[in-house]
Order: structure tokens, then C-alpha cells, then sequence
């Protein structure tokens, strides 16, 4: 098992070059193995699958794809499939990657929608799921945090973040006209200026 | 009373919407699947998200349950397909032109410029979820020691989830 809150990059793994040809089968089961151990997020389960263990992405690919990953809608694990099964195998490794990752964590859903429906209303379960929720908001929360220190690097960023919030959850604006209106602001706020070409995220 | 026409619009629709999580997209999720289309009740979804948060892979896996729920194992499917369809192929698009547009000098404006928009976004859920989680001051304690130990050690987030559920457990069981 991995460590679980290994960060990526953190011992720089370089491969020369990239297997020959990996079949959309290989693809499929790596990815399914990451569906179904990714216990508590998916990024350090990918890191050690993908760049550790199969070598099919070395550490400066796994990030690029990784801020690709971020920046586009859609899940960070399913992205991350899409993007690596890309690149190894075009459309046929696609498929397979995110087949695999979605397979095992949709199953165990799956069940648990039944058990919801026969025991949801059970004490025991609403006593547990009211904890559980808790613990997720705490979850999120931290996520909240550690994204901001990783990847809000002006101060007016932080406007920009609680105008987004205020729009969603005061003025009830739809998530997609908040995204568009104070999206397009904080772009343009962020518009290429000349020094910052220069330093690149790496 | 077939759901299926109306959980492929709806998760197709919110596929688009999880800009830098499944968390962004909530709010609008709560408004269309509970009150819009009535597929289940607001603490339900919570709950269901909150477990999902357990299970290990993509971590809105709980939309199979929505799927489940409003239309069987067919429904399921169905909203799998919706939900996590058109995000993958426009990733598979835009993988191959991002990689062309390395050069572009707007490419890292709109990376630094979605960042806080995308966070809010997650914040803006999160206090969604927050307004039918955190119900007292027992359920506040939880949040804010989860909090509180995810910022000061690596630990394994799932494993908090399941403390929660224990910590739940022993506060509020009828006696």
C-alpha cells in the first residue's frame, strides 16, 4: 500500500522514455486498482500508480497534466484518466481509464443506496450520518484551504474568491453565471503581462 | 413515470458545472435534484455525498445513488454516463490543444484567473451543505476538529469521514 499522504513531486521521478505500447486492457487495470484504493483523494493514488510503479508518465507530465486536470471541468480522477489514457493509447485508453477508475467506487455506491433505502431511517445510521456530514464539511473546508495556498498567488485573488461565493450563496446567482461573470473578471485582471512570462510555473 | 429523459439533462448539465471539484457543482445540484425534481430530500443528499466521501475513486460517486434511487439500475447508468460523459470528452479535446497552446500567453492567465473563481466555487458548496449539516453544537465541533487535524497532520481524510461516523455515533444515539 502507499503512502497515503505522500505528496506528488516529491523525489523527482524522470523516465527516459515511455513504453513502447500499452495495451487498453494494461490501462484499464491500473486504473481500476486506483478506483478501487484511493481511500481519501485520488492524487497521491495516481502518483504512485502512474509515475512510480508503471513509469508511463514521469513527475513533470503527472503535474502539467494535473493543472490541466484542475483548471478544465470535470472530476480531477476521471480527468487525470482521460489525459494519461490519451496519451498512451488515444481514444481506446480513454475508455479504459476512466472505466476503471469509475468502476469499483460506483459499485460500492451502488450498495450503498440500497443499504440507505433498507436502513437510512435506522437511529444508528442517522446518528452516524450526522457525524459523517459534519466531518465533511470539515473535509472540504481543508481542501478550501490548501488549494488557496497552493494556487491563489495575489491577494486580490481572495475578492475575487469571496465575490464568487457571495454570488452563489446570497445573490443566488446559477453556479455557470458566476463562473462566467467573475471568471472572465479575474482573467482579465490576470492578463499577460510581460515579467510574468518569464516565471512560468514550473 | 420515467426519470430517465430528466437525469440525463440534469447530470449532464451538472457535469459541465465541477469546475475545480464535485463540490462546485452542489449548489445547483441541490436545487434541481431535490427541489426541481423532488429525487430525494435534502438531508438524504447530504448524506449520500458525505459517505461518498469514503468510498475511494472520483469522489461524487454518489450520483449513482441519485440514478438509483430515481430510476433504478437503469438510472444508474444512465446518470454515471451523464454525469461524468461530456467533462471526459472535452478533456480528450482540450488535452490535445492545450498542449499547442504551451506558448500562449493568455493559457496561465486563465489558470491563475479560474483558481479563485474555482475555490469560491467550493466554498460556495460547502456552505450549501454546511446550512443542512451543521445542525448544533456537536455537529460544529466535528467540522471544525476535522478541520483543525487535516491542516496540522497528513492523515488520511477517509479515515477522519469514518471517525466522524463513530464520533456520531456516541453523540447522538437516543438512549
Amino acid at each position: 500500500m502507499s503512502d497515503t499522504a505522500a505528496r506528488p513531486a516529491l523525489e523527482i521521478v524522470d523516465t527516459k522514455s515511455p513504453p513502447a505500447s500499452v495495451s487498453a486492457w494494461e490501462i484499464f487495470l491500473q486504473f481500476l486498482i486506483i478506483g478501487a484504493t484511493s481511500f481519501g483523494g485520488v492524487v497521491p493514488y495516481l502518483r504512485d500508480r502512474l509515475v512510480v510503479k508503471s513509469k508511463w508518465v514521469d513527475d513533470k507530465e503527472f503535474v502539467e497534466m494535473l493543472s490541466i486536470s484542475q483548471s478544465l471541468p470535470g472530476l480531477n480522477a476521471t480527468n487525470m484518466a482521460v489525459l494519461v489514457g490519451e496519451k498512451l493509447r488515444g481514444i481506446s485508453g480513454s475508455i479504459a481509464g476512466v472505466l476503471g477508475m469509475c468502476l469499483p467506487g460506483a459499485v460500492l455506491m451502488y450498495a450503498v443506496g440500497i443499504f440507505y433505502h433498507l436502513h437510512g431511517d435506522h437511529p444508528w445510521s442517522t446518528a452516524a450520518l450526522k457525524g459523517v456530514a459534519a466531518a465533511a464539511v470539515g473535509l472540504i473546508l481543508s481542501t478550501v484551504v490548501g488549494l488557496s495556498k497552493k494556487a491563489l498567488s495575489h491577494k486580490f485573488d481572495f475578492v475575487f474568491m469571496a465575490a464568487t461565493v457571495l454570488a452563489v450563496n446570497r445573490l443566488h446567482w446559477s453556479v455557470p453565471r458566476a463562473l462566467v461573470i467573475v471568471g472572465i473578471l479575474a482573467i482579465l485582471f490576470h492578463y499577460p503581462r510581460k515579467s510574468e512570462n518569464a516565471s512560468e510555473t514550473p | 413515470m420515467n426519470q430517465i429523459p430528466a437525469l440525463i439533462r440534469v447530470f449532464a448539465y451538472l457535469s459541465i458545472l465541477t469546475v475545480g471539484g464535485g463540490m462546485a457543482a452542489f449548489p445547483e445540484m441541490k436545487v434541481l435534484t431535490v427541489d426541481v425534481h423532488k429525487w430525494l430530500t435534502f438531508p438524504q443528499l447530504i448524506h449520500i455525498y458525505s459517505v461518498g466521501q469514503m468510498a475511494p475513486g472520483p469522489n461524487m460517486m454518489m450520483i449513482v445513488v441519485i440514478g438509483q434511487w430515481a430510476g433504478g439500475v437503469l438510472g444508474a447508468i444512465v446518470t454515471l454516463i451523464a454525469f461524468f460523459g461530456p467533462t471526459a470528452l472535452l478533456a480528450f479535446v482540450i488535452a490535445r490543444a492545450w498542449r499547442k497552446l504551451e506558448k500562449w500567453p493568455w493559457r496561465t492567465s486563465i489558470q491563475q484567473g479560474l483558481a479563485p473563481v474555482s475555490i469560491g466555487l467550493l466554498l460556495a458548496g460547502c456552505f450549501t451543505m454546511a446550512k443542512g449539516a451543521i445542525t448544533g453544537l456537536e455537529t460544529g465541533a466535528i467540522a471544525v476538529a476535522t478541520l483543525l487535524i487535516l491542516l496540522q497532520y497528513k492523515i488520511n481524510p477517509a479515515l477522519l469521514v469514518v471517525a466522524g461516523a463513530v464520533v456520531g455515533l456516541l453523540s447522538f444515539l437516543p438512549k
